[in-house]
């Protein structure tokens, strides 16, 4: 295949997931976000999910690679819209074949 | 009372990464009744590296325990390369040396993928009688009498003399121990990596290496300014393509680290590294870089130790990303800390004495300042177009050939790269260095 960039849903469409439709590990408080002007969220999570909607933020968990940043940087650098931050109950979330 | 008895196990380990499962390895082989916990459905399977590991540590862990490992690794890394970006100009070093995979004596360093090698050493420590139950999430620790006694997981609750929490750079339960209070995003850095699937041969060709043999590459320049780097590792079939960046800094500057990686696999000088591959993978994960200022005051308390990237054992020495070893070690120091002594108040100190023993501790104390040089904006962008500019200098023909070199040559030294300017960074490099010989 050629070499092309590729989005990060098309990325993301190549891991496994077993998405736990139950509970969220992560719950975003949208409210916190509109006060926070630098909104690091958009630009530290390698999945995306945190995005601009008609200037608003939404937050996704699907997708969520687990790595943890958005936790730090929402708190240290952002507004505290991370309200909850777990990693995925045992079994669910993504799941590597390579690492 | 009696119930909790009745299972209860001399250690439980939180994590199943190469610090759980060395410790569990140890612990079992000195006839210790251990269980390890992993929230993934097989271990390995939430870990991502870069992918390289060096060996010397599985040897201290067990004697000869790499060539067991050998179907668990992928490639034997007998090329160092080195890559400066600038633009859309490269340059690159390739060291090669066959050394450091002779014939006969244990290789030095192997690519990695963690899926097979954190499944394969949990299964060595299973092999010695560790206890392994995955898929599920410790969620809480038990507290009593000031001690850590156990953990609660789902619904469940299982005691133990010792809780070692090996859950890797983003540790809640150090958390909830209360022994970190939060990691600070400044001394990690995020990684996030495409795995791209090429035929053995198209991967030998590429990187000119042996049937079996690996190249390791790291570039600096790339990133648009952004502190951190990229990496290329060659496994088997695939290849690890993949950047660790400083997340204060892409928030400050406003890119992703998602279209940083996409911006860097199509540059000239890495997309026909990878042309014809097919991205099977893509991962992310933290990765602490800061040295000892990412290790926390107090590694331990009263029943409970941190071990591995929870205890910010990884270093970014820019040449090199190290923390598997370092993970694997200081699992070793754990188990021989509580196998070595029956008192719990004690275990602690001799964890401690076992970290310096193990040259752990010193591995962390050489890397402590090399963020000083690697967040210095001065070696990301200005050296890479420094040597890059050096370079279409001599190499450039110029028709004019009265012209000659050394003129061209001082004029790519001046300002930020002025001989002054150099000199300064030498002397800093060079103090970095020395106070990591703890000269
Ligand atoms: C992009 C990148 C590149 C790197 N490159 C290299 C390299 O080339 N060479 C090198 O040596 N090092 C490298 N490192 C560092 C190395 O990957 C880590 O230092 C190493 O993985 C640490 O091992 P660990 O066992 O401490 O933690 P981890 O490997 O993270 O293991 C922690 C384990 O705990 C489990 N866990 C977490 N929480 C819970 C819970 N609540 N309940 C149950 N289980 C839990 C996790 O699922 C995981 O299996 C790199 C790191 C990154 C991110
Ligand atoms: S960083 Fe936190 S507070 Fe700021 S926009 Fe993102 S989620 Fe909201
Ligand atoms: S944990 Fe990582 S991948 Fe998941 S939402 Fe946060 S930053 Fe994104």
């Amino acid at each position: 295949m050629s070499i092309e960039r590729m989005s990060a849903e098309e990325l993301l469409g190549v891991d496994k997931f077993n998405v736990d439709e139950g509970e969220a590990h992560i719950v975003v408080k949208c409210e916190c976000c509109l006060e926070c002007s630098d909104k690091p969220c958009l630009y530290i999570c390698p999945a995306q999910c945190y995005k601009l909607l008609d200037g608003k933020l939404a937050f996704d968990y699907v997708g969520c690679l687990e790595c943890g940043t958005c936790r730090l940087a929402c708190r240290q650098l952002g507004n505290s819209g991370v309200a909850t931050w777990t990693y995925p109950r045992g079994t669910f979330g993504v799941s590597y074949r390579c690492g | 009372m009696d119930e909790e008895e009745s299972d209860r196990f001399d250690a439980i380990i939180i994590g199943a990464g190469p610090a759980g499962a060395a410790c569990a390895y140890a612990l079992a082989r000195a006839g210790k009744q251990v269980l390890m916990i992993e929230r993934a459905d097989t271990p390995g399977a939430k870990n991502v590296t870069g992918g390289r590991f060096y060996t010397y540590a599985l040897e201290m862990l067990d004697n000869g325990l790499t060539a067991k490992a050998e179907e668990a690794l992928e490639r034997k890394v007998t090329h160092e390369q080195m890559m400066m970006l600038d633009g859309e100009r490269s340059l690159c070093i390739d060291y090669g040396d066959p050394s450091f995979a002779e014939e006969g004596k244990v290789p030095e360093s192997y690519t990695v993928l963690r899926a097979t090698f954190d499944e394969w050493l949990s299964g060595q420590a299973e092999e010695k009688g560790a206890m392994l139950v995955c898929g599920i999430r410790v969620d809480e620790l038990i507290e009593r009498d000031g001690g850590i006694v156990g953990v609660r997981a789902g619904g469940d609750e299982m005691f133990a003399d010792i809780v070692v929490a090996a859950d890797g750079a983003n540790s809640l339960m150090g958390q909830k121990a209360g022994l970190i209070d939060d990691v600070r995003v400044e001394h990690m850095l995020v990684g996030a990596k495409e795995t791209i699937a090429l035929p053995a041969r198209t991967i030998e060709d590429r990187f000119a290496l042996a049937a079996g043999e690996g190249a390791s590459r790291l570039a600096l320049g790339g990133a648009r300014g952004v502190n951190g780097g990229v990496f290329i590792y060659t496994n088997r079939e695939s290849i690890s393509f993949g950047c660790v960046l400083l997340p204060s800094v892409l928030a400050q500057k406003h890119l992703s680290v998602h279209d940083l990686l996409q911006d860097v696999k199509m540059h000239p000088a890495i997309r026909p590294l990878l042309e014809g591959g097919t991205t099977i993978e893509y991962s992310a994960h933290l990765c602490p870089e800061a040295g000892l200022k990412a290790v926390p005051e107090k590694l331990f308390r009263t029943g409970f130790l941190m071990a591995g990237d929870a205890a910010g054992f990884a270093v970014n020495q820019g040449y090199t990303v190290r923390g598997i070893d370092l993970a694997i070690l200081s699992g070793l120091a754990a188990a021989n800390a509580i196998i070595s002594t029956s008192v719990p108040e004690d275990v602690g100190a001799v964890y401690t004495e076992q970290l310096d023993a193990l040259g752990v501790h010193r591995a962390m104390q050489m890397a402590s300042r090399f963020p000083e040089i690697e967040d210095d904006p001065r070696i990301f962008a200005i050296y890479p177009k420094l040597a890059n500019d050096i370079f279409s200098t001599v190499y450039h023909l110029d028709p004019d050939s009265r012209r000659p070199l050394y003129p061209k040559l001082k004029a790519c030294i001046k300002g930020d790269t002025g001989f002054g300017a150099i000199l300064k960074d030498v002397r800093k490099i060079r103090r970095v260095l020395r106070q990591g010989d703890g000269s």
